[in-house]
């Protein structure tokens, strides 16, 4: 039991955070945390998401796309006073790509080239990896293909620069080495299991002199209704998850002006397992897309400003509009499932729709089970059974292909469209649909061999139409929204952006301002 | 000597108990590493299994894993990968333990009086309304007290405060939410052994040789009524210090509780077996220090 020193800003960050190393966390709030301590060559704009000049102040690219240069700033120095080389990003990318590190990231670094051998073992020698430091202030990188958003990789944690000497020292442990190095805006205070994470301001990074708050907290708060009443009482100033917002509330809470909704690179959508009968027959994947009400979903069930979605990729992806897909059209669906051979639903197989309890506990998958459930139903006459799991089981099911029908999410890892398109490659590890279109393959690869904007837009256009509109392996349902709630009088430099992305470092209190009222 | 010779049995019992945990946690469907976002190559996910020797066949894994624990290590954390599982138990332990023992004395300290009051006044109003409030405490489960004592206590009235644990403030609502169901325990269980104790032929004779009634009841009676309660602190101690989940995660207390449940639906293994070993060893010992107290309190019980 302590009461600490109070922070500048309090923030209530949702899960406990699995680690805070770069090179292994998955998880969003973790991410948001990680960010804040250490930098890569680039860092993420607040306003706009993309990425710009980190510790690298400038670069060159080559013609062809797959050589940069990175030049670093000269300044650069670790918060334990150590100068931060050009040695030590080669190392930080190297240890990522360890297979001994087990980073399950690495994979956002194949775009180097040998990287992918190097973390499979195959070339033991990590100097064959495509990442060099030509001089103490240069690194040099070189890709497999020109890798449009390739400096949006270089501002992800994974890319990010770790301090060698720390790790070398305490392995495994070393994020536990006091004071700890960092490279970024903040230095880690104090992680204090399921309680809290302090993070006090780094006054030898870079750009220190705009950081905005010496102290930030962040609260592992995984129940809505606590978090709710944290900042209800003034105990906290931001809330930045949207499972921290108790869905029974959402009528009262969304028209409030300190709640503030936007959309970010996520989209909910349906699997088919096309190697099960009847889904191998496109007819009958399109009839049970065409059949669903898409906006009945996104007005009576999650309500939090989603829009209906009829393609994958989300709207607002950088450089790309998504070609249109299929909509609600239950007399086309109808007439589809009848020239599959089941007019009307007649002798259609019992399938089952797979999802996976939320963490949060919320009901919100099963709500729209059910009322896919009773859409099929009553336009098709086709009755599908209802399965929930938690949440491991259910990846491992859906990995494997045990499942006819099941609920899937995606949350892009960057702002293209290639992190969702490249999904549904053949064999790639996410496709989990058993789908394989030899064109669309083939579309994507070109897609990613170009640098041009319009000319790749076009094949993923191509490739897109494939997906949403004639193969349907899969039944886009909604974009997500996402949800911040703080009050815009007290607090400044959150801003939303498509990424979901808000460094610490812009985030400050506006001096001077009273107490919130906390009567509501 | 017999209890040190109980003690001496804990080992091949723990040891069952990781076995039978290691086991079926293995067992269960769903792996620690599966994500949504599935890594980009399986080789990935082989180098995270190779690093945690889940390649391994299971034989060897809790080979590994004893000879771990023959050193006091309880491995890595395979979802919290920071820390180890020692780290996660020495931090939250505490915590869960000050909230149990906080709950303990609350639910002695409420359960005790009222049972005995019932008891002595049987069949009046004051059994009635006491014996009514018990049944309620047990009937009423921890995630529905919880929320109510907040909307009152903090909402409505902002007396304490919501959650967090800051201060002794922040500790009253966990207290009664986590201690209030065994309270209600207590008191019946104490109702129950004073209404059987009051009726032994010792008590007559006591009476009947002329011993005040205040004598019998606190320093005779009482003794051996409180036994039903004694057998029952031992496993409801093991309860209340390992940490509640629904408390826990309402009050956002940094105790153990949550990793409790979450450990095994993480597929968290190590997480999971150490802290199935950890209760258990707490209830061996616990239910020994149960045995020692019989031995105290009645002069009826020898070990030998």
């Amino acid at each position: 039991m302590r009461r600490d020193p109070p922070a500048d800003v309090t923030i209530i960050n949702y899960s406990e955070p699995q680690s805070l190393d770069p090179a292994i966390i998955s998880a969003q709030p973790d991410m948001r945390i990680v960010s804040g301590m250490f930098e890569g060559l680039t860092r993420t704009d607040p306003k706009t998401g993309s990425a710009v000049p980190g510790l690298a102040e400038r670069w060159e690219i080559s013609p062809d796309g797959r050589i940069y240069t990175f030049h670093l700033r000269t300044n650069l120095v670790w918060s334990t006073g150590e100068p931060i080389r050009a040695a030590d990003v080669v190392y930080s990318w190297i240890r990522t790509l360890d297979p001994m590190t087990a980073s399950d990231y690495a994979g956002q670094l194949f775009y180097v080239k040998n990287a992918e051998a190097f973390n499979a073992a195959k070339i033991k020698d990590p100097s064959q990896v495509g990442v060099t430091a030509l001089d103490p202030f240069t690194v040099q990188v070189q890709l497999n293909h020109p890798t449009v958003f390739f400096l949006d990789v270089c501002a992800m944690p994974l890319a990010s620069v770790v301090p060698r000497q720390a790790i070398e020292k305490m392995s495994d442990a070393w994020i536990k080495i006091r004071p700890l190095p960092v490279s970024g805006p903040y230095e880690l205070d104090f992680w204090r299991l399921n309680d809290k994470v302090r993070l006090r301001k780094n006054p030898r990074y870079w750009d220190a002199a705009n950081t905005q708050s010496k102290i930030i907290d962040l609260l592992p708060i995984g129940s809505a209704s606590s978090a709710l009443n944290l900042y209800d009482r003034g105990q906290a100033d931001i809330v930045w998850d949207k499972e921290l917002v108790p869905t029974e509330l959402l009528d009262v809470l969304l028209p409030r002006p300190d709640f503030h909704t936007y959309t970010y690179l996520a989209t909910y959508f349906v699997r088919f397992n096309v190697t099960r009968k009847p889904f191998d027959d496109p007819r009958v994947r399109k009839a049970l897309a065409l059949a669903i009400d898409k906006n009945r979903i996104v007005q009576r069930i999650t309500r939090g400003g989603e829009q209906p979605a009829t393609h994958l990729v989300p709207d607002g992806a950088a450089n790309y509009e998504s070609p249109p897909g299929l909509g609600y059209d239950p007399e086309l669906a109808r007439k589809l499932l009848a020239e599959a051979g089941f007019p009307g639903g007649k002798n259609f197989p019992r399938m089952e729709y797979m999802f996976n309890a939320p963490a949060g506990g919320g009901k919100i998958h099963e709500k729209i089970a059910i009322e896919m459930q009773q859409m099929w139903r009553d336009t098709l006459g086709v009755d599908i059974e209802l399965r929930q799991l938690e949440m491991q089981v259910y990846l491992t099911e859906q990995d494997q292909l045990h499942y006819d029908l099941s609920r899937s999410s995606w949350i892009g890892d960057y702002n293209d469209a290639n992190t969702f398109l490249n999904m549904f490659v053949t064999d790639d590890g996410n496709n989990r649909t058993g789908w394989s279109n030899k064109h669309y393959d083939e579309l994507i690869r070109q897609a990613n061999e170009i640098t041009d904007v319009p000319a790749r837009e076009k094949l993923f256009q191509e490739a897109e139409t494939i997906l949403v509109k004639d193969e349907l392996p899969i039944i886009p349902l909604f974009f997500y929204a996402g949800i911040n709630y703080f009050d815009t009088n007290k607090i400044e430099g959150v801003y939303t952006n498509i990424v979901d992305l808000h460094p610490l470092q812009s985030i400050r209190k506006i001096m001077g301002h009273a107490t919130r009222n906390t009567k509501d | 000597m017999y209890f040190l010779r109980r003690l001496a049995y804990m080992i091949p019992l723990l040891l069952v108990v990781s076995a039978v945990s290691f086991w079926l946690v293995h067992l269960a469907p769903g792996g620690p590493f599966d994500k949504e976002h599935a890594p980009a190559s399986p080789q990935i996910k082989r180098n995270l299994e190779a690093k945690y020797h889940l390649n391994e066949p299971i034989w060897k894994q809790y080979a590994r894993y004893v000879g771990g624990l023959a050193r006091g290590d309880f491995g890595p954390s395979l979802k919290y990968r920071d820390h180890s599982v020692t780290d996660i138990v020495r931090q939250g332990l505490p915590v869960s333990m000050l909230l149990g023992w906080l709950a303990f004395g609350f639910a002695m300290g409420v359960g005790l009086p009222v049972g005995f009051i019932t008891a002595v006044r049987r069949g009046r109003w004051q059994d009635h309304v006491g014996s009514f409030l018990a049944i309620l405490a047990v009937c009423i489960p921890g995630f529905v007290v919880a929320p109510i004592l907040v909307l009152v206590f903090t909402i409505k009235w902002h007396l304490l405060p919501v959650a967090l644990w800051e201060s002794p403030v922040h500790a009253v609502l966990p207290t009664i939410a986590l201690g209030l169901y065994f309270s209600g325990k207590v008191a019946r269980l104490f109702r129950e052994g004073m209404l059987n104790t009051m009726q032994m032929e010792f008590v007559t004779a006591a009476r009947a040789k002329g011993l005040g009634e205040s004598t019998l009841l606190f320093r005779h009676a009482v003794r051996l009524a409180v036994l039903p309660v004694v057998s029952y602190a031992g496993p409801m101690l093991a309860d209340l210090l390992t940490g509640s989940f629904v408390i826990e995660n309402i009050f956002q207390i940094p105790g153990l509780g949550v990793f409790f449940i979450n450990s095994s639906l993480n597929k968290d293994y190590t997480l999971t077996v150490g802290l199935a070993v950890l209760y258990a060893a707490l209830l061996i010992v616990l239910n020994l220090a149960v045995d020692f107290g019989y031995m105290l309190l009645d002069p009826r019980v020898k070990y030998e």
